[in-house]
């Protein structure tokens, strides 16, 4: 069959089962946007601006666990997605990224709307391809998609000259192909996992430190297995919420720069991490010469080069945690009983739960915290899933939300990239077209991105708009507040801040302001209910802090706020023995 | 500590920039690198040498595997595996200079292959030891350009094609 090579890519993402694409037209993909006008099997939402189709890609793999894809133009087009990328990248999202490019004979010539795509990606993401001739076009989308969602999954962009769209070829999918350099490991080594199962039988004070390996592999059903065949503490990152649910007993939520007291408190006096599906970053080790000075660590990943990279590890397993967390169970199985008495290990985190839960102060001003928990509240029998923006919002949201099911929370980890919470929700809201979406928002960062209340409102997206609004780049401004001797450098939003809920309406979108801690509660119930696209601006306690907080450079139990009656001239932790 | 990388890859159009990009980023430091085909036309080899300790070597190693154009890295053990280098030196050579040039050259099993009025140029291949040992015998002279390929490498006997 001779078709062009705009035809046969869209039949090559039917072939893949691409159901949605995220984007927007320009001249060189104008042969993909005729060729797309006749498919029915694949949708196109029309956004606003071309990071907001990458944002939206991502999160829709996120909360669908299939690849998403995005299309835009040559040039602006493709720098414009630059940041969602980067974003896919950093966090490890299988992305399909499709931009056009000028024509094969005048690429390097500067030509109208030219940009070097595959070279500005290069560092940012897992492969690229600049496709030359019209007949590779439908192996090298068939490799795309598998190295997109395979080993450690991650974005993947195809460049597609305008002259290679019209060429005409015979279309014949590949069923079957080889990548020679790519063999990700999926079953761990037999001898290391024996050798895993003894060390965490023994343990006396073992911690499990899960990330968003576990959502990505679908380890959820083994992980919560192990933990409670051991009764092993959990803690997750910003990207595993949800891998393990955050109420369960066992459940020590998030840990790192601000994670809860308790959390940290157990990794520094942990004699064993098992890490999985993490990478021991920054923001979760803080110094990491201090780091859980009396543990032995197993660090469980698909990504070999994650293994030793921050920190040193005594038992190292390559593979895909699914399969390794399984033959992890049955080995601890074959030990067999008694495990390590962790009784007192139980009752020092159970004081630690006690003396330092999470908390905020209610004074009169709405508390984001508080806005938060009723969110997390009002939802919890629901399909929900929380999308956020980046900042104080944001942990707010990782701090007082309960995730407690996998692919519920949607957050910019890796990259932390502002304006990602909108069309987060976006890419979730048509991905997951049944379930309660919510955007817990910054108001810095919704406006880096206003403009795709347009796609929610042309789409009819019954998302939930929260916008925490302090008025401020809260988190910036915290951090001058208690680094900066509170000179407050241009982090007043304030003034040129337009009316939120005019904005709405002036996309046709309702709009409520709330200012009345009383109205919180009733205003999110009728949203949960009406399931029609809502934006909610909630004026906010303006210099409210995120805490527990630790300073940067600073040891994960050395914390700042967090203690329940503690003023804030007391802050300061004292330490915990 | 140096060690030498003998990487094999798939002879594609932006390989080097995929490697020589990941070396930069990750501040990982390349004393050298010379990439050319091999017996097949499908594949090249890199031959590059790294200053690093093990844990650095290591996630050099793992680093560059997660390039998908990668085929195979081998860290060649210096005692078992052959290395050259190729240098060519353009040296001051006044008349007068010239027999004593010459004849350092040929102790040197080095070639004369251009001669000017005033200079000489000089090829010589060998070990880094034996180039550096040359340089510093003709740098009196004067050197007025040189330019070395970089290590190429390969283990010896059978281990060759590990
Ligand atoms: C694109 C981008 N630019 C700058 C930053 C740095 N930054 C991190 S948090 C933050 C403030 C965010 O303000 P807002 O969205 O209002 O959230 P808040 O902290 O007030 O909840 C800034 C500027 C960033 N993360 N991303
Ligand atoms: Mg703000």
């Amino acid at each position: 069959m001779r078709i062009t090579g705009a035809e046969a890519l869209i039949k090559s993402l039917e072939m893949e089962g691409v159901d949605v694409i995220f984007g927007y037209p320009g001249g060189v993909v104008l042969p993909i946007y005729d060729a797309l006008y006749y498919t029915k099997k694949i949708r196109h939402i029309l956004v606003r601006h071309e990071q907001v189709a990458g944002h939206a890609a991502d999160a829709y793999a996120r909360v669908t666990g299939k690849p998403g894809v995005c299309l835009v133009t040559s040039g602006p087009g493709a720098t414009n997605v630059v940041t969602a990328i980067a974003n896919a990248f950093m966090d490890s999202v299988p992305i399909v990224v499709i931009t056009g490019q000028v024509a094969t004979h005048v690429l390097g010539t500067d030509a109208f709307q030219e940009a070097d795509i595959t070279g500005i990606t290069l560092p940012i993401t897992k492969h690229n391809y600049l496709i030359k001739d019209a007949n590779q076009l439908p192996l090298i989308v068939r490799q795309a998609f598998q190295l997109a969602v395979s080993g450690r999954p991650g974005p993947v962009l195809i460049d597609i000259p305008v002259d290679i769209s019209k060429a005409e070829i015979d279309f014949d999918y590949p069923s079957d192909f080889t990548i020679p350099g790519y063999k990700p490991t999926y079953k761990g080594h037999a001898k290391q996992i024996k050798e895993a199962a003894k060390m965490i039988a023994a343990a006396q004070k073992p911690i499990i430190y899960a990330g968003g390996g576990i959502i990505k592999s679908q380890a959820w059903d083994e992980l919560k297995e192990l933990v409670e065949l051991l009764q092993v503490p959990v803690t997750t990152t910003l990207m595993g919420k949800g891998a393990f649910p955050d109420e369960h007993p066992l459940s020590l939520r998030m840990l790192g720069m601000h994670g809860t007291r308790y959390a940290n408190y157990a990794i520094m006096d942990s004699d064993l991490i098992l890490a999985v599906g993490v990478r021991f970053d920054d923001r979760v080790t803080g110094k990491v010469s201090t780091f859980a000075p009396h543990a032995k660590i197993i660090h469980i990943d698909i990504d070999p080069a994650e293994i030793g990279k921050n920190v040193a590890v005594d038992v190292p397993i390559v593979g895909d945690l699914k399969v390794v967390l399984g033959d992890l169970v049955a080995a601890v199985k074959k030990i067999g009983e008694p495990h390590a008495d962790k009784t007192r290990w139980h009752e020092l985190i159970a004081g630690w739960k006690e003396k330092y839960p999470l908390h905020y102060h209610q004074n009169g001003e709405i508390r984001p915290e508080y806005v938060v928990e009723k969110i997390s509240e009002l939802s919890k029998d629901m399909d929900t899933i929380v999308a956020t923006g980046v900042g104080q919002n944001q942990m707010w949201a990782a701090q007082f939300y309960s995730a407690n099911k996998p692919r519920s929370f949607v957050s910019s980890g890796g990259l932390g990239t502002m304006g990602f919470g909108l069309p987060a929700a976006i890419g979730a809201q048509v991905g997951r077209p049944d379930a309660l979406v919510f955007d817990i928002d910054g108001d810095g960062s919704f406006q880096m991105v206003s403009q795709d209340l347009a796609t929610v409102a042309a789409n009819k997206l019954p998302i939930v708009i929260a916008i925490l609004n302090n008025g401020y780049l809260g988190m910036v401004r915290q951090w001058q507040e208690l680094f900066y001797d509170k000179r407050y450098s241009q982090v007043d939003l304030a003034v040129g801040t337009p009316d939120f809920v005019k904005l709405a309406d002036a996309y046709g979108i309702k709009g409520v302001r709330v200012t009345e801690v009383a109205d919180v509660e009733k205003v999110l119930k009728q949203a949960i209910e009406d399931r029609e696209p809502i934006l909610i601006d909630f004026v906010i306690a303006r210099e409210e802090n995120v805490f527990p907080m630790v300073a940067p450079g600073a040891s994960i139990d050395e914390m700042l706020g967090g203690i329940p009656g503690a003023s804030l001239s007391q802050m300061i932790d004292e330490g915990e023995e | 500590m140096k060690h030498i990388l003998s990487v094999l890859v798939e002879n594609k159009p932006g390989v080097l920039a995929r490697v020589s990009g990941l070396f930069s980023r990750r501040g990982f430091n390349i004393d050298s690198l010379a990439v050319g085909p091999t017996e097949d036309a499908d594949i090249s080899r890199m031959t590059i040498v790294v200053d690093a300790d093990d844990v650095k070597l290591e996630q050099i190693t793992k680093q560059l595997y997660k390039l998908i154009n990668i085929l195979k890295i081998s860290d060649l053990d210096p005692s078992d595996a052959v290395e050259r280098e190729l240098v060519l030196i353009k040296v001051n050579a006044p008349p007068n200079m010239r027999p004593e040039i010459v004849e350092t050259a040929n102790i040197f099993r080095a070639n004369i292959i251009d001669v000017s009025k005033s200079t000489l140029t000089i090829e010589i291949t060998g070990t880094s030891n034996k180039i550096q040992a040359l340089e510093d015998l003709l740098r009196p002279y004067g050197i007025k350009e040189l330019v070395r390929t970089g290590k190429v490498a390969l283990a010896r006997g059978k281990l060759a094609e590990a």
